[in-house]
């Protein structure tokens, strides 16, 4: 499939990502900003998916409930999102609605901070701690998210630290921080703008110029620290973490090249052999044969910079230990590298990915993502159009080369979650049963 | 519809302003116009001159378009229906059953959803490895589902695939074999997947407010997933019986959307599934529930958890009600949109959760009205004074701009429920599954339109009742009880998760 593509820049640095489909009568806006937790300074964990909260606060001439509710009426769906390296911000609107959306992304990039209080800033920081309890801290094993980059990232790298931060990082957090932080990374030259579905590209270039043009340019960033890391962890790592869980599980992390390279492909394929859906060799040994794992799935970060991870993820049979989960796991690596895969297993592995591709460009909303993804990654939306080529192209002796250099015992770090040891005989019910079946 | 259980934690996490079941609206059966003859939906004023602090001016919505359904039966009965969706190379296929876990045997829930996850491990001419297989080299995705009063097999192809991919999903669906040591293991996976429910207070408050609300002896109070207990003792034999006895020409409907033609399918569909014998359906009797007398806590405990999950509402409507659009509408006004009533309070403006919504759950019979979030343990009681400042007020007269902006919320979003294969699809099955007409899109932005102040009072009298709640909190007993007490909510029971859930087995 091929997706056409139009791009331009206006003066201020805002690339513009344009993409026609008139299948159904919507269109989306998708904007990426290029920063994310990584661009966060000491002491103020978490503030990047912080401020994007703040985002849907209002700005100068929108109310402070106004942003979602004028989208809800036009009958839109927006969110927003925060990860390591990027923000995006993106609504979904019937495609009379297109200078709608604009408006309000070009109101809020432009002029923000005049809305910004402390009131609001205290809210958002309420209902942020209650997404980290509820995503993390009241989820079984949820804080593997915020773990494993810890342990496979040196303190000092950019990758390090938690992506929805400290509770007492997000108690520091001020209206200084947020100017700052506005001011610095929130500015057209950082930023891609992409329209994907109905509409017409000579009136959207036209709306964009008048509502983004006047958006001044930003003073540049601060660079990243150096995300530079050897290709291996230099040996075997392991952390033991108690939770409140029936089952043990264990997230395997391997350094894997950088999204994007030609290596990349090779290992997301076999990131796909080990462990995507039944036909992958982690669930048919692990979960089907052995029956040591009641679930297993492998998977790449996709991280742009500095390094990826291929992460593999096991959780134990109920009979089963954690020592046993991990030599079983240990075992067919091991094998992956000695034997090396198959032209089947390679086929098989491109052509879920590819199907998943095609799936995943069916909306309006994901093909606009895609191509903002590409954009500000890679300088290139055209990108997505060959990601299928790219993935035909890999072949066994490829994959078998990355799993020789990278699957290796000291390129492992392991994060084991355990149930916590028992502390006492269970409450009796003083009330138990009564009434209630 | 509703997933066994939940999915797992997507490989690539994201932090989002909104938590996905906040952005979920339930809509499950509102889309858009079917027949391309509606009219435009909203007249918007004219383009004025434009001023940038404003918000823009907007020309007229555009007509929703929305391809034809075209409907055929085959002589042993089973229905067809076909949309075309030329977008992409792409279909899905849904092969609905008309029963489901509202036809469990007694004292066995979880039989309809056993049944069906065994219908991909092994037919008469393929093992369930070959189904695997040809699956991921085709590259076609086939699911099983089970609800309460449907099974359903769901493939996704591409075009380029349809020949194999419909061949393989009538080898399941017409012939699956139940072997023996695959049902061995996949009922260990299902009992493995029971178990973890203890780890999670929200699948804990789920299955204690359904067994509240509904009580043992209605299907809707046992969980469709089935218990340790039920599945542990199910029989191959079970699961024969209700294949043989539901899964019949005469009880099913195929339904293809995607890039194909009407006349085409039809032919391969009388070819793989022609010889398919009809059966006589037992009638499922309708179960009726009494409302609550008065209003009852069940606090279960979950020592250390960080948040309280919240479950609280009653008995809602059946999916014919003719309620339905003012139900919809209430809904969105009180939990069912980010700008909703309930969101706004305990979340934009008390910062008590990061998500609270209601949903009203229609089935064939009544389901359940259900408001919920997960609430940090700190401010419990003052989340339950919200909730139920919240159900109180909904009963007054609702402000007309208020109504209006919800109207318009569920008019205007009709177009992107029906974007891609998928959705057409999933639009489409919740109106054969209840009986609707499949002109029902038709009339939605008028009848939606047509809700007036008196209507929503009207619903939100009769189905909320702030008196008779059934209200579920799982959290961490010693730190809650005492503000929910001081409250005086109604009878407190207290339970924990081995009262809801069953023992833990021993090992």
């Amino acid at each position: 499939m091929h997706i056409p593509i139009e791009t331009f820049s206006l003066p201020n640095g805002l690339s513009v990502v344009l993409s026609e489909d008139h299948t159904a009568p919507i269109v989306a806006v998708n904007l990426w900003y290029h920063v994310g937790s990584a661009n966060e300074r000491h002491g103020r964990t978490g503030f990047a998916h912080l401020f994007e909260h703040m985002l849907f606060q209002g700005s100068a001439n929108v109310g402070a409930n106004e942003h979602f509710e004028l989208v809800q009426r036009a009958g839109g769906t927006l969110n927003g999102s925060t990860w390591l390296d990027r923000t995006n911000y993106y609504e979904t609107v019937p495609s009379n609605q297109l200078e709608l959306a604009l408006w309000l992304e070009a109101n809020r990039m432009g002029y923000l901070l005049p809305a910004m209080t402390q009131q609001k800033l205290d809210t958002q920081r309420d209902v942020v701690q209650n997404e980290r309890r509820w995503s993390m801290d009241n989820q079984p094993y949820g804080t593997w998210w915020e773990r494993l980059p810890a342990l496979c990232f040196a303190p000092e790298h950019p990758f390090h630290h938690s992506l929805i931060g400290s509770m007492t990082d997000l108690d520091a957090a001020s209206l200084d921080d947020i100017a700052q932080f506005f001011s610095t990374y929130y500015t057209p030259d950082n930023a891609v703008l992409s329209i994907a579905g109905d509409f017409d590209p000579v009136d959207a270039r036209a709306m964009i110029t008048r509502h983004f043009g006047a958006i001044e340019r930003g003073a540049g960033k601060p660079p990243l620290a150096d995300m530079t890391v050897l290709p291996t962890f230099g040996g075997a790592m392991r952390e033991v973490v108690p939770d409140d869980v029936m089952l043990p599980r264990l997230f395997m992390a391997f350094r894997s090249p950088v999204y994007g390279t030609e290596e990349y492909y090779a290992a997301s394929v076999c990131s796909a052999i080990l462990g995507l859906k039944k036909g992958s060799r982690l669930y048919r040994s692990l979960v089907r044969e052995m029956q040591v794992a009641a679930e297993t799935t492998a998977f790449t970060y996709d991280l742009a910079k500095g390094s990826d991870l291929l992460v593999v993820d096991a959780t134990a049979r109920p009979d089963t230990p954690i020592e046993r989960l991990e030599e079983a796991v240990g075992v067919e690596l091991d094998r992956l590298i000695a034997e090396g895969v198959t032209a089947d297993e390679v086929a098989r592995a491109v052509t879920l990915i590819e199907t998943d591709l095609v799936a995943a460009l069916q909306s309006a909303g994901d093909r606009a993502d895609r191509l903002s993804m590409f954009a500000t990654y890679f300088g290139d939306p055209t990108l997505v159009n060959v990601q299928a080529d790219r993935y035909r192209a890999v072949t066994p002796e490829r994959v078998n080369a990355f799993a020789r250099a990278r699957l290796t015992r000291d390129n492992r770090a392991s994060l084991v979650y355990v149930p916590r040891e028992p502390v006492s005989v269970p409450l009796q019910n003083d009330l138990a049963m009564a009434g209630v079946p | 519809m509703t997933r066994l259980f939940p999915v797992r934690p997507l490989p690539h996490r994201r932090s989002r302003v909104i938590a996905p079941l906040v952005v979920v609206a339930s809509l499950a059966a509102c889309g858009p116009t079917v027949v391309t003859t509606s009219a435009p939906v909203v007249v918007a004023p004219p383009p004025a001159s434009l001023d940038l602090g404003k918000p823009p001016t907007l020309a007229s919505p555009p007509t929703l378009s929305v391809p034809l359904i075209v409907t055929r039966q085959l002589t042993n009965g089973l229905k067809l229906v076909v949309v075309e969706q030329h977008e992409l190379p792409l279909a899905d296929v849904l092969l609905e059953v008309r029963s489901g876990g509202e036809a469990d045997p007694a004292g066995k829930p979880g039989v309809a959803s056993m049944a069906s996850s065994m219908l991909l491990e092994g037919t008469t001419r393929r093992t369930s490895l070959q189904i695997d297989d040809q699956q991921e080299f085709l590259g076609v995705s086939l699911r099983t589902g089970s609800g309460w009063e449907l099974s359903t097999l769901a493939l996704h192809t591409p075009t380029a695939q349809l020949d194999s991919a419909l061949t393989l999903l009538a080898d399941v669906a017409l012939r699956p074999a139940f072997p023996p040591t695959d049902l061995d293991r996949v009922r260990k996976a299902r009992l493995t997947a029971l178990q973890q429910q203890r780890d999670r207070g929200p699948a804990i408050a789920d299955r204690a407010f359904a067994a509240a609300l509904y009580g043992n002896d209605n299907p809707y109070g046992r969980p469709l997933a089935g218990t340790e207990v039920s599945i542990a003792s199910l029989t191959r034999d079970d699961l024969l019986r209700f294949y043989t006895t539901f899964y019949r020409p005469n009880n099913a409907t195929l339904l293809v959307v995607g890039d194909v033609q009407p006349d085409d399918i039809e032919r391969r569909v009388n070819v793989l599934f022609g010889a398919w014998t009809r059966g006589e359906i037992p009638a499922v009797a309708t179960t009726v529930v009494n409302a609550p007398k008065g209003t009852t806590v069940i606090l279960v405990d979950k020592p250390g958890a960080a948040q309280s999950s919240f479950r609280l509402g009653g008995i809602g409507a059946a999916r014919n009600t003719a309620d339905y659009y003012a139900l919809q509408v209430l809904n969105t006004l009180l939990g069912g949109s980010f700008s909703s009533r309930l969101n706004q309070n305990l979340r934009e403006v008390h910062g008590y959760t990061y998500g609270a919504n209601s949903s009203f759950s229609y089935r064939r019979s009544a389901g359940p009205f259900i408001a919920s979030a997960e609430v940090v343990s700190a401010k419990t009681d003052s989340a339950l004074i919200q909730f139920t400042k919240e159900l109180n007020a909904i009963r007054d007269t609702v402000p007309a701009d208020e109504l209006a902006r919800a109207k318009r919320y569920l008019q205007l979003g009709l177009p992107e429920r029906f974007e891609t294969t998928t959705s057409i699809a999933g639009q489409l099955l919740p109106l054969l599954t209840y009986d609707i007409p499949l002109d029902f899109y038709n009339t939605a932005v008028q009848k939606i339109g047509a809700v007036t102040q008196a209507d929503v009072q009207r619903v939100a009298r009769q189905y909320i009742d702030p008196a008779r709640l059934t209200l579920v909190v799982v959290g961490d007993r010693k730190s809650i009880e005492p503000g929910i007490r001081a409250l005086n909510p109604g009878e407190i029971v207290i339970r924990d998760a081995r009262d809801v859930l069953g023992a833990p087995p021993t090992p």
